[in-house]
Formats: structure tokens, C-alpha cells, sequence
């Protein structure tokens, strides 16, 4: 029925095509700004010395300073907080490494009893989050196993990522079968073949993995908030929470002590993301989506 | 689901009699179990324990006592869920979500699948675009509301730039339209994530269907709609269940951005309620009993989902 286009002369189509080219562009970019800006407006505000919410506040004016980020600084010991959430985060990141490994090749890559029930598990678990299990947990956490205001307790529900074991399992299974049959005919023990033929090859995997186990508790608020009520052991997602919404309204410019607070707990996530973002493309994703 | 095939990687020096009677057993490689024991002693005691806890507390009159001390804590059968059902706070909660879902939702697949077509092709600046698109995604919500208050606030910038048209009361204290401030950061927020899982969907819709339909006349839309919208269903059905459990999560949005589920709870969120229940007003067995209804209806939601956009 529109075959009629085929006939349309090359320059027009060529004219179409350039202009929805453009279209593209102007999407794609339009897009970008909506998702770079509050991140620049970020920067912005948190070296006004007073708040400035004109339009013409976006651009760089003279009197910029670092006043607020001094003023956090005192008011929640930005290292101790940082350090707080590098511990939180190193911990899960090694226990998720370590023991996800383990389990995502067994998953992958070895028959045993119950292997069919343990990857419907690990699939419910990424369907029911962890917050609606939030008061057990708390209950169990904090009340019987006593560990409130601790870095176990704060490490505990999040130790082994579920998604990260999904991806490992994933990235072994991709790998083919002879080279498993091969190892294990010359006798090589299941250990020796997942450390010295089967983790070298799903190196990539790792990285992708440790990616997007770092965002969740780097960025984590709830359980943290929960879990912690000594200042000095708070992460710096609960300690910049707690200021906004309890100290801030004392500070002589809070917006900008907030949004200085937020750039400090943002520099790590965005720096890591972007140094490492050939690793958190489509084709590491992609092989955790088609399951 | 794949697993890989069932070839024999049988030890060869058992002999056979006994080798089967093991695996049929254990399996063929028992040595699994232990690979894989960290992670299911993990799961039992933050996953299922839990589970099973919460079900138990909400059918019980529970309180926290000092550690140690012995306290009758008596069967009350559907008690806590007849108090949270009937309480207007919780109600409200759930409503919000609702509210939430219905922007949020179709926003979030309309618009990634939009912006990872746009993306698909080659051009330049790929990864430019692709890292801006989803640095919102793994930055904290914490830092991200810290800007957005700043942006919403009465006299913020998006007030200046509106004027007259702002709205009044102001964005984050109206309830008309708190909610629906929440769902558009989250809709922001998220957004990143999603385009690359459609990004990923998108490499597996074979070319020839777009050369076919470019032969037989069809313009950029119709494939769009014809070729690109079917061809990444599962994609859908993924983005689709990830967003309603996101908007079933919903705690720092709430909590930070509308200073506690404000204004009068227009915002709050059932796992908010259930915080204020259970944590600050000392009602674990109610609030328990609203995380066990959050589960069914996430269980559920997903269920449907599956069955009303995979049916083909």
C-alpha cells in the first residue's frame, strides 16, 4: 500500500532522513540536559554564599566559595561519615564477591539437590524488596542478635547482592560446556576449575557485579537510618539526611550546606560510573535480562 | 531460564553402582551444596526467616520489651489487619502508591523506550549520552532530593521561573501535587536503568524485520510500532514489575522530600506508615501486617503483569 515511497526521489529522502536525524539529536541532548542539570545546579548552589534561586543564579557568579562545604564539615564530620559508608559498602561488596561467586557457579555450572528451589529463591528475593521485610529484620537485627549501632548489623541484610549472584551465574553458564568437561577429566577438583579456568574468563563479570552492588548500599538510607543511632557510625547518606531534616534550618545558608553535603556523597558514585562505564553497558546487562 | 545441557562429567574412577545412587541424591555434584551454602544460609536468615516472622508478629499482640525479658504475647488472629485496613492513614498510604504507579509507571516506559531507540542508532556521542542518562540512577536519593528541594522549594527556581503560574500553596507543600512531585523524581531518577534494559531488549529484535518493513514502505512510526513495541515485550514486562516494586520501596522520597509523607500524609507511603507504626509509635504487629499485605500485592502485581503482557 506505501510502496509509493520507494519512488520518492533520493534527495527527498535524504532530506527526510537528515531532518529526523536532527529530531534525534535534539531528543537525545534535550534528554541529557534534563538528566545532567540538577547535578550542575548541584555544584552551583553548594558554592553560593547565599542562596541565589534566580535564573541567572544558574551561571557562575563572582562571590563563589567553599564556606558551606566547611560548615557541613563541622557539623557531621564528613570523613568519619565517608569512612562509615566506605566500610558499609567494602563489606558488602566482599561478602557479595566472594560468596556470590560460590553460589552463582554452583547455579551455573553444577547439578546438585535443591539447585531448583535455590534459583526460584534468588528470583523472589529480587521481586519482594527488602523493605516490606523491614520490621522483622529490625526485630531480628537489632533485638536478637543485638547488633544496633554496629557495622555488622548495618552490613548484614544487604551481605550477598542477589542481582550480582544472578550475573554471575549468567556470565558462567555463557561459558562453554568442553571447557568444564576438559578440566574435570584431567581431575582438577571444582575449586581449582572455578579459580584458575572459570574466573579468569568472567573477569568483566566482576567489575559489572561489584558496579551495581556499590549503589546500593553507598546510596542505602533506610536501614542504615535504622540501624544506627550514634552520630559516629552513620553513614554519610544518614548523616546528610539527618541535617536536612533536623539542623538545616538552624545553618545561616542551609541550601547550600545540604547541596555541598550532596555533592561530597555524589563525587564517589559519579566518578566510579564514569571511569568504569565500559563496564555497565548494554552487553553486560543484557546478558542478566535474557535470563 | 536455560541450564546447560546434560552432558556426563562423571568422575571416572567410582564405580557406576554407586556413583548413581549418590547423584540421585545429591546430584551429580554434590560439592554444589557447599559452593552455594553461604548464600542459602543468607537467604534463610534475611530472606525467609523474616518472611515467616513477619507473618507471625502480624498475627500477634507484639511489642518491643527489654532484651531478655519473658512477655506473653498473645494470638490475635486478623486483629492488627482489621486495625490497618480500617485506619485512614494507611488507606491513604495506599491510595498514594496508586497514584504514584499510575504517573510513574507509564512515564518511566514511554520515555525509556523512547530515549533507547533514539540511543540505539549510531551516533555520535553514545556514551556521553549514556553515562548522563543514568548517573541520576546510581546517585544517592539523599543527595538527589537535596537538589530538588532546592529546585521546589517556595521560593526555588522553578517557582522564579514560572512566576505567576507557580502554584500556591508551592509544589512540595500542596497535596494536590506532592505525590505527584515524587513520582516525577523517581520517574527522573530511574529512568537511566531502564533505557539500558530496553537498550539491551533492543539488540535482540532481529534487522530484517526492519529492512522488510523499510521495503515495503513502512515509515520510522510504523516500525516503531509495529516491529520495536512488540519485539521488546519482556523488556516491558520487566520494566514494568521493577517499577511497581520501586513504587512499592518508596521510603526516602517521602520521608526527605515532603518532609514525612506532607502535606497532612497527601504523600506518605505505606512503607513510611509502616516506619512511623512501627519504629516511632512502638507497633511492630501492625506494621508488620502492612509489609505482608506490601509483599501479596507486589507478588500479585507481578503475577498479572506476566500473564496480561506476555499473553500474545
Amino acid at each position: 500500500m506505501a510502496r509509493g515511497l520507494d519512488k520518492l526521489d533520493h534527495p527527498e529522502r535524504r532530506r527526510r532522513s537528515r531532518g529526523r536525524t536532527w529530531l534525534r539529536y535534539v531528543v537525545l541532548f534535550a534528554g541529557a540536559l534534563v538528566f545532567v542539570f540538577p547535578f550542575y545546579y548541584m555544584i552551583i548552589g553548594s558554592l553560593q554564599k547565599d542562596p541565589d534561586t534566580s535564573v541567572t543564579g544558574v551561571l557562575p557568579s563572582g562571590d563563589l566559595t567553599l564556606d558551606n562545604y566547611t560548615q557541613i564539615n563541622e557539623r557531621l564530620n564528613l570523613v568519619q561519615s565517608l569512612a562509615n559508608s566506605g566500610i558499609f559498602t567494602g563489606g558488602v561488596i566482599a561478602f557479595t564477591v566472594v560468596f556470590g561467586v560460590l553460589a552463582g557457579y554452583a547455579l551455573a555450572r553444577l547439578h546438585f539437590r535443591g539447585q531448583g528451589t535455590l534459583f526460584a529463591v534468588m528470583l523472589l528475593v529480587q521481586i519482594v524488596p527488602f523493605q516490606l521485610l523491614i520490621i522483622p529484620i529490625y526485630v531480628l537485627v537489632v533485638r536478637t542478635y543485638g547488633l544496633a549501632d554496629s557495622y555488622a548489623g548495618m552490613i548484614l541484610p544487604f551481605a550477598i547482592n542477589s542481582t550480582a549472584v544472578f550475573i554471575f551465574r549468567q556470565f558462567f553458564l555463557q561459558l562453554p560446556e568442553d571447557l568444564f568437561a576438559a578440566a574435570r577429566l584431567d581431575g582438577a577438583g571444582e575449586f581449582r576449575i572455578l579459580w584458575s579456568v572459570a574466573l579468569p574468563l568472567v573477569r568483566p563479570a566482576l567489575v559489572t557485579a561489584m558496579l551495581l552492588t556499590f549503589i546500593g548500599p553507598w546510596n542505602e538510607f533506610l536501614w542504615p537510618f535504622l540501624v544506627t543511632k550514634e552520630a559516629d557510625l552513620q553513614p554519610l547518606a544518614v548523616s546528610l539526611a539527618n541535617y536536612i531534616s533536623n539542623i538545616a534550618g538552624r545553618a545561616s545558608n542551609p541550601y547550600g550546606a545540604i547541596l555541598a553535603g550532596a555533592v561530597v556523597l555524589s563525587i564517589p558514585a559519579v566518578a566510579l560510573f564514569t571511569a568504569f562505564q565500559r563496564h555497565f553497558t548494554t552487553s553486560d546487562l543484557g546478558s542478566g535480562v535474557k535470563g | 531460564m536455560s541450564t546447560d545441557t546434560d552432558t556426563d562429567t562423571a568422575p571416572v574412577t567410582r564405580s557406576p553402582g554407586s556413583r548413581s545412587r549418590w547423584s540421585r541424591l545429591l546430584g551429580r555434584q554434590p560439592v554444589g551444596m557447599a559452593f552455594a551454602a553461604p548464600y542459602v544460609v543468607f537467604l534463610a536468615a534475611v530472606f525467609a526467616y523474616p518472611l515467616v516472622l513477619a507473618v507471625w508478629i502480624s498475627f500477634h499482640d507484639y511489642f518491643f520489651a527489654a532484651p531478655g525479658a519473658q512477655v506473653e504475647r498473645p494470638f490475635v488472629g486478623f486483629e492488627n489487619y482489621q486495625a490497618v485496613l480500617s485506619d485512614p492513614a494507611v488507606r491513604r498510604s495506599f491510595l498514594n502508591v496508586l497514584e504514584f504507579l499510575v504517573i510513574n509507571v507509564p512515564l518511566t516506559v514511554v520515555l525509556s523506550l523512547v530515549l533507547a531507540n533514539a540511543l540505539n542508532a549510531a551516533i555520535r556521542g553514545r556514551a556521553f549520552l549514556r553515562v548522563s542518562y543514568y548517573i541520576p540512577y546510581v546517585t544517592a536519593s539523599v543527595a538527589l532530593v537535596a537538589v530538588w528541594l532546592f529546585l521546589f522549594t517556595q521560593d526555588g527556581m522553578v517557582n522564579q521561573v514560572l512566576g505567576p503560574l507557580a502554584p500556591n500553596p508551592s509544589w512540595l507543600v500542596n497535596s494536590a501535587l506532592a505525590m505527584p512531585v515524587i513520582a516525577l523524581f523517581v520517574t527522573w531518577k530511574q529512568l537511566g536503568f531502564f533505557i539500558l534494559l530496553y537498550l539491551a531488549a533492543l539488540q535482540n529484535v532481529p534487522k530484517e524485520l526492519y529492512e522488510a518493513a523499510s521495503v515495503d514502505g513502512a515509515g520510522r512510526f510504523r516500525s516503531f510500532t509495529n516491529i520495536t513495541v512488540p519485539g521488546v515485550r519482556p523488556a516491558t514486562v520487566l520494566v514494568v514489575i521493577l517499577a511497581t516494586i520501586t513504587g512499592a520501596n518508596l521510603f526516602t522520597e517521602p520521608y526527605l522530600l515532603t518532609n514525612g509523607g506532607g502535606p497532612d500524609g497527601a504523600s506518605a507511603s505505606p512503607v513510611l506508615v509502616m516506619y512511623q507504626k512501627g519504629i516511632e509509635q512502638g507497633t511492630p504487629d501492625t506494621a508488620a501486617a502492612i509489609g505482608v499485605l506490601l509483599v501479596i500485592g507486589v507478588l500479585l502485581i507481578s503475577l498479572v503483569n506476566r500473564r496480561v503482557l506476555e499473553r500474545d
